[in-house]
């Protein structure tokens, strides 16, 4: 018998997504959604939603919810979590929430080590707005404002946030998955999960990067979407656990 | 007998806060203010609060969010620049209606401009600096005890009528030191129905947020959020008059420059000019009834303030041509002056102004 990885979970309300089909945003939603119900936390949990294609999370969470501003979601987890600090918090964050216009909020609530789960959506564009390249555009990658291609000269080279947040202290957990395949599928949710530990053993800081495909963005069938993330995209972003620290006197 | 400190306007505004219940506070240094902040970092831990120094008043104004959103009393503070800065964060809270109080000890603008006292953030306070049509409850205190009761009513407002409250200080009440009672007993906090926490049983979900996509939906929002400023136009328009029954010349001034208007006045009324001072004490909502009646028994108003005419713009509108409007500012500074305003009321009253 086949492994069941697509089971419906009480983490998710239910109802239509309004997500592109292949987008991964549904998947990744899912994968988080069963990690919070399988630990027992959907009745404690906060979820801080971006501004982004994700805006509308609350209406799929069975969770309590904040929408912040483009890019602040980890200034708001932190006045959640400081104020509910029995509350489990997590944000959910594209790459250009997350990497361009909220980059000084992730990197100072990481180095803080505050106490909350960042889920990073990287799908190298920006999908709500009409695919604008990001600040994690692969190099050549054409997108509606790199018309001929993005050139490291003139935009720089693709950032890889995991790999810079872990060399702050406060970040505790930094991990890369895809959900391209069911194999990745399988090691994106242990990665959550853990995460989702390091938040509960009040070690400091998490984040799970999920490479995630944008077929509209992309321009590209879903089938080519998820290829193009296991030819391309984790060349530039490699997959796996970039750091995993438990504290020693973590309970 | 009610404790009487002598204490820094900053200060009070901290002590104040405490006072409140006020348990969350999230800083950016920034001169003229950084006594609040440095306050709250020595007292909030001591009763179990946490006080946190931000990366930017971006961040910490979006802080004040999450934890407004929690059903927290918490609050910011900034100047002018700094204040700025927070303007997105702002139009967030309003448009959320998160309750929280913001201060904003104003100094002399634009741009960087000046360590030094300024009032000339009126218009970002009392217009919406930040996007959309929305309003914050704005107080503006003219001495040290009013920065203290100030911050209580703030707090008691922002929850009642779950919208954002400013106190709108200035550098010179920020760093002024006066006697203060410790005194008002802060209006506890309502109960929150609406505040995130997690589920914990409840069925319903509870999302603090502001997209609204359907424009009839962001239509019904906008006129829920207009009739709640029409409530607090009704309801709480605070203002002092002084002398104003028989005065031929009414000088219209609010905070700092309140004070230099009242001396201003008293050295008038010795000469034998029939001076009196209007203070706007809320300037949002803004005291348009009174000073549309006083308009009807006065001859004349003159507007004082550290800016280069922003009060200035609701006083000629409120009153609506009736009678003549002049003006005395100064800019990021320099005080308004004593015997500069003197100089004025005496040219004014003499019909020697030129307006
Ligand atoms: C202050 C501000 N600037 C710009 C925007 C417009 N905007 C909305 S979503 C977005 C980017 C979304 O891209 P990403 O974060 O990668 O998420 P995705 O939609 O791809 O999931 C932008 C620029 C905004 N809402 N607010
Ligand atoms: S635009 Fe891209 S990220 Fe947004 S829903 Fe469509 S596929 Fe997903």
């Amino acid at each position: 018998m086949g492994e069941k990885l697509y089971a419906i979970t009480e983490g998710l309300q239910d109802t239509p997504m309004h997500y592109c089909p292949g987008c991964h945003h549904g998947v990744i939603h899912r994968l988080v959604a069963e990690v919070i119900t399988e630990m027992g936390l959907l009745d404690k949990t906060i979820l801080v939603e971006p501004v982004g294609c994700s805006v509308f999370a609350h209406n799929y969470f069975k969770v309590d919810a904040v929408q912040a501003a483009h890019g602040r979601a980890p200034a708001v987890a932190t006045g959640v979590k400081r104020v509910r600090p029995d509350a489990v918090v997590f944000t959910y964050q594209g790459d250009g929430d997350l990497a361009a216009i909220g980059c000084a909020e992730i990197v100072h609530a990481a180095m803080r080590g505050e106490r909350f789960t960042t889920i990073f959506v990287n799908n190298a564009i920006y999908g709500m707005t009409g695919g604008q390249m990001a600040p994690t555009t692969l190099e050549g990658q054409v997108t509606t404002t790199s018309p001929d291609g993005r050139k490291v000269s003139h935009a720089g080279a693709p950032i890889r946030m995991p790999e810079m947040l872990a060399t702050l202290d406060g970040a505790k957990y930094a991990a890369r998955v895809a959900v391209n395949t069911p194999a990745n599928i399988k090691k994106a949710k242990a990665a959550i999960k853990e995460a989702f530990s390091c938040q509960l053993r009040g070690d400091g800081f998490s984040i799970v990067e999920v490479l995630s495909a944008c077929p509209t963005g992309w321009g590209m069938t879903p089938v080519a979407a998820d290829q193009f993330i296991g030819e391309r995209m984790v060349q530039r972003f490699p997959l796996g656990v970039i750091k995993a620290e438990v504290e020693a006197d973590g309970t | 007998m009610v404790e009487k400190v002598l204490m820094k306007g900053n200060e009070a505004i901290g002590e104040a806060a405490l006072r409140a219940g006020c348990r969350y506070y999230f800083a950016y240094p920034i001169t003229p203010q950084s006594e609040l902040p440095e306050f709250m970092a020595r007292e909030l831990p001591k009763r179990g609060g946490v006080f946190l120094q931000a990366e930017s008043e971006i961040a910490s104004v979006n802080m004040v969010y999450g934890a407004a959103a929690c059903g927290a009393r918490a609050m910011t503070s900034s100047s002018s620049p700094g204040f700025s800065l927070k303007q997105e964060g702002i139009s967030y809270l309003a448009a959320a209606e998160l309750p929280c109080l913001l201060v904003n000890v104003q100094r002399g603008g634009p741009g960087l401009g000046t360590i030094l006292p300024g009032q000339a953030d009126y218009f970002q306070a009392t217009k919406g600096g930040g996007h959309g049509d929305y309003r914050l409850l704005v107080l503006a205190p003219d001495s040290v005890q009013e920065m203290y009761d100030f911050t209580l009513l703030g707090f008691a407002l922002a929850d009642q009528y779950r919208m954002p409250a400013l106190l709108l200080a200035d550098g010179a009440l920020g760093q002024m030191m006066e006697a203060v009672k410790l005194e008002g007993e802060p209006k506890p906090a309502p109960d929150k129905p609406w505040a995130v926490a997690g589920r914990r049983g409840r069925e319903k979900l509870n999302v603090v947020q502001t997209l609204a996509l359907d424009r009839d939906e962001l239509e019904a929002h906008n006129r829920a959020l207009q009739d709640k400023y029409a409530l607090v136009r009704r309801n709480e328009v605070r203002y002092e008059a002084l002398q104003t029954e028989d005065a031929d010349l009414v000088l219209v001034a609010y905070g700092i420059s309140a004070r230099v208007a009242k001396s201003a006045m008293a050295k008038a009324r010795a000469k034998g000019l029939k001076v009196g001072v209007f203070r706007p004490i809320t300037l949002f909502p803004f005291p348009e009834e009174a000073l549309f009646a006083l308009a009807k028994q006065t001859n004349a108003f003159l507007v004082a303030e550290m800016s280069c005419g922003q009060m200035l713009e609701d006083v000629e509108r409120v009153t609506c041509c009736q009678k003549p409007v002049h003006f005395y500012g100064r800019t990021g500074g320099h005080l308004t002056n004593v015997e500069e305003l003197l100089e004025r009321i005496e040219q004014i009253m003499a019909g020697k102004a030129v307006r």
